[in-house]
């Protein structure tokens, strides 16, 4: 059985507008967007800003309400929890901040940081307890126990990072949400943060839906690909498969986008003309249209179903075969 | 720690001298002075006035009237007041108290009312909540204070709830005992005076308040205590409003200084006998020992209040407590 379950997710942002402020419309978002993550796994999810991703992240762990779809964590159907039935449950999945400066309270120790979660569940018995185990954690992460005491103003972004990985850690979460966890660090680090966090999941079991715009660290990192463009997921299937071979016109243009470190190869660069359409009024048909290089009549009014198109690959796209 | 606070001390001195220079020489500038009223009165001579002007160092330049004064506030004299005789001291202290009360029960009832509705409106953004509070701040900051107090003594005259004028009824003049029913009367005649003058900061305190909760509830701290399981109580109460507090702190220092240096408009428009009061009268009679005694009080004040604030602000912030 899969560990996370996702169905036709959607979260329409209402747009009012005048003095009563009426709905004029909807941000879609996140627009019907299915998705499932073994124990264990690393689903990586790409696509430019604004396509959707850190709302699809946190529309996944309630952080915010999902407009419709179904949200299945171990069995329990996460959209059905209120109160504090939800907040019981929370232990189960956490999440990992792109801003490791504004992700940390900077009126709280460190200990205060990673412990607090362990004194709201009763997951150690009494304050010697959890002191013990925020130490763990912070060995756990790379950083010295006795860090505890300081706060987090007195660290590097990396090692703030860090903190924010132990505060994660701290309820054994069986699923965590990394929200671009490495793009505000400096490359070196970043390689340390995404080496921990491998080192981590094999040590904890723990499954991650990792959130980057960067394909290459999305390969390194995880088995499958997700990419999502205007809301809806566009590709997904297996990440080097993906990245030898992607099948959406919209993945090759990304793909083709990252750098290679050779100097001398003379690779086709494909840019897209124009930017990314107002999710507000989205295209008919395939929203990536306007943009493709190989549209054709039926893409301007015929919706794409994500469809496999070899085993194991999904694309929306009428074209990939 | 201790060598700061010394320093922050040190620095008080020459901002109390420059505003005392400043006072007499601003006093030099205007036209006449405490005894010009006097020169048209025919049964004073003109040699009596010469005699009086320099008893009280008028008929020297100002920089020696200040030299003078200097030498006297040193040895802790302030000297006596030329409209009322008696020594400008004593006089303050006369008038601190009247002011303190009306000042502190200003100060509480804003900020008693301007917090938690501050809050709320923050936590329920854009409810009808939130909607009613900006409508509040919004007359609150639109409206001067003058034409709330002109308002107020309108309603006090017409209704005749409430007492016009003074701190307490007439029956009380002279009368030494203190008994329930004359504080009862002193909280009567307070109630109005306070209301206005707390009305008038209490819509900048709410917005200030709303806005910096605001910035903090959507900071991923706060997002981050939510996806740990934490209540919303606590998620608001222990992440978001203690970041929440610093400028409040600072605006706080700033109103403690208005504690007693006085408000002038209220208090001249419900005939309060308080500082504000007292400043105004010796300003325009040009009583000038009482108008620089009052001014290097009122600034004195002022940084007292800025301290405060700072203190208070390195208690709350780690982040500038270690700093310094």
């Amino acid at each position: 059985m899969s560990l996370l379950e996702v169905k036709d997710l959607k979260v329409h942002f209402p747009v009012r507008q005048g003095l009563f402020s009426r709905v004029k419309g909807y941000v879609r978002a996140v627009d019907g967007v299915s998705f499932s993550i073994e124990p264990g796994e690393t689903l990586g999810l790409v696509g430019e800003s604004g396509c959707g991703k850190t709302t699809l992240g946190r529309a996944v762990i309630r952080l915010i309400e999902p407009t419709a779809g179904s949200v299945v964590l171990e069995g329990a159907d996460l959209r059905k929890l209120r109160g504090e039935a939800l907040r019981q449950k929370r232990r189960t999945f956490q999440m990992i901040f792109q801003d490791p400066v504004s992700s940390l309270n900077p009126r709280m120790t460190v200990g205060q940081i990673v412990g607090e979660a362990l004194e709201i569940h009763n997951l150690a018995p009494d304050a010697a307890a959890r002191r013990e185990r925020v130490g763990e954690l912070l060995k756990s992460v790379g950083l010295d126990p006795l860090h505890a005491q300081r706060y987090p103003h007195e660290f590097s972004g990396g090692q703030r990072q860090r903190i924010g990985i132990a505060r994660a850690l701290a309820v054994r979460p069986k699923l965590i949400v990394c929200d671009e966890p490495i793009s505000a660090l400096d490359v070196s680090v970043q390689a340390q943060i995404i080496n921990l966090l491998g080192d981590l999941q094999q040590q904890e079991g723990v499954a991650y839906l990792f959130i980057a715009h960067d394909l290459a660290v999305v390969e390194h990192i995880s088995r499958r690909v997700m990419v999502m463009y205007l809301g809806k997921v566009v590709e997904m299937g297996e990440s080097r498969s993906l990245c030898r071979d992607p099948k959406h016109p919209y993945t090759k243009a990304l793909i083709s986008a990252v750098p290679v470190v050779d100097p001398k190869s003379k690779r086709q660069r494909m840019l897209l003309p124009g930017d990314v359409p107002s999710p507000i009024n989205p295209p008919s048909g395939c929203p990536f249209h306007p943009r493709c290089p190989v549209a054709e009549a039926r893409c301007k009014t015929e919706v794409p179903e994500l469809r496999e198109v070899t085993p194991g690959r999904w694309a929306a796209c009428h074209l990939a075969q | 720690m201790w060598t700061y606070l010394f320093q922050r001390l040190l620095h008080m001195i020459p901002i109390l001298i420059g505003v005392s220079l400043l006072t007499f020489l601003l006093m030099s500038l205007t036209p006449g002075d405490y005894y010009s009223k006097l020169e048209n009165n025919p049964q004073i001579t003109k040699e009596k006035l010469t005699q009086l002007r320099a008893k009280a160092h008028l008929d020297r330049p100002w920089y020696v009237r200040y030299g003078y004064w200097m030498k006297d506030a040193l040895r802790g004299d302030l000297g006596y007041s030329l409209e009322y005789k008696i020594p400008v001291s004593e006089l303050i202290v006369m008038r601190l108290w009247n002011t303190f009360v009306l000042a502190l029960a200003a100060l509480l009832i804003a900020w008693l009312v301007a917090l938690p509705l501050g809050i709320w409106a923050a936590v329920r953004k854009d409810s009808w909540v939130d909607r009613g509070c900006a409508m509040i701040a919004f007359l609150g900051l639109s409206i001067p204070e003058i034409l709330l107090g002109l308002m107020a003594l309108l309603f006090a005259y017409a209704s005749g709830w409430f007492p016009v004028s003074g701190v307490e009824s007439n029956r009380y003049i002279g009368v030494e005992d203190w008994d329930a029913a004359r504080v009862l009367n002193r909280l009567h005649h307070l109630t109005l005076p306070a209301l206005v003058l707390a009305a008038s900061s209490l819509a900048g305190i709410m917005r200030q308040m709303r806005s910096n909760l605001l910035d903090t509830l959507r900071a991923d701290y706060v997002t981050a205590a939510r996806a740990r399981g934490l209540s919303e109580g606590w998620v608001v109460g222990k992440h978001a409003l203690r970041n929440a507090i610093n400028p409040l702190l600072t605006i706080f220092g700033y109103s403690l200084a208005g504690l007693l240096s006085g408000a002038f408009i209220i208090e001249n428009i419900f005939s309060w006998p308080g500082l504000g009061r007292l400043t105004l009268e010796a300003l325009t009679s040009q009583d000038y020992r009482l108008v620089v005694a009052t001014v290097v009080m009122a600034t004195g004040l002022l940084m007292v209040g800025n301290f405060i604030a700072d203190l208070l602000l390195a208690w709350s912030d780690p982040r500038i407590r270690l700093r310094e």
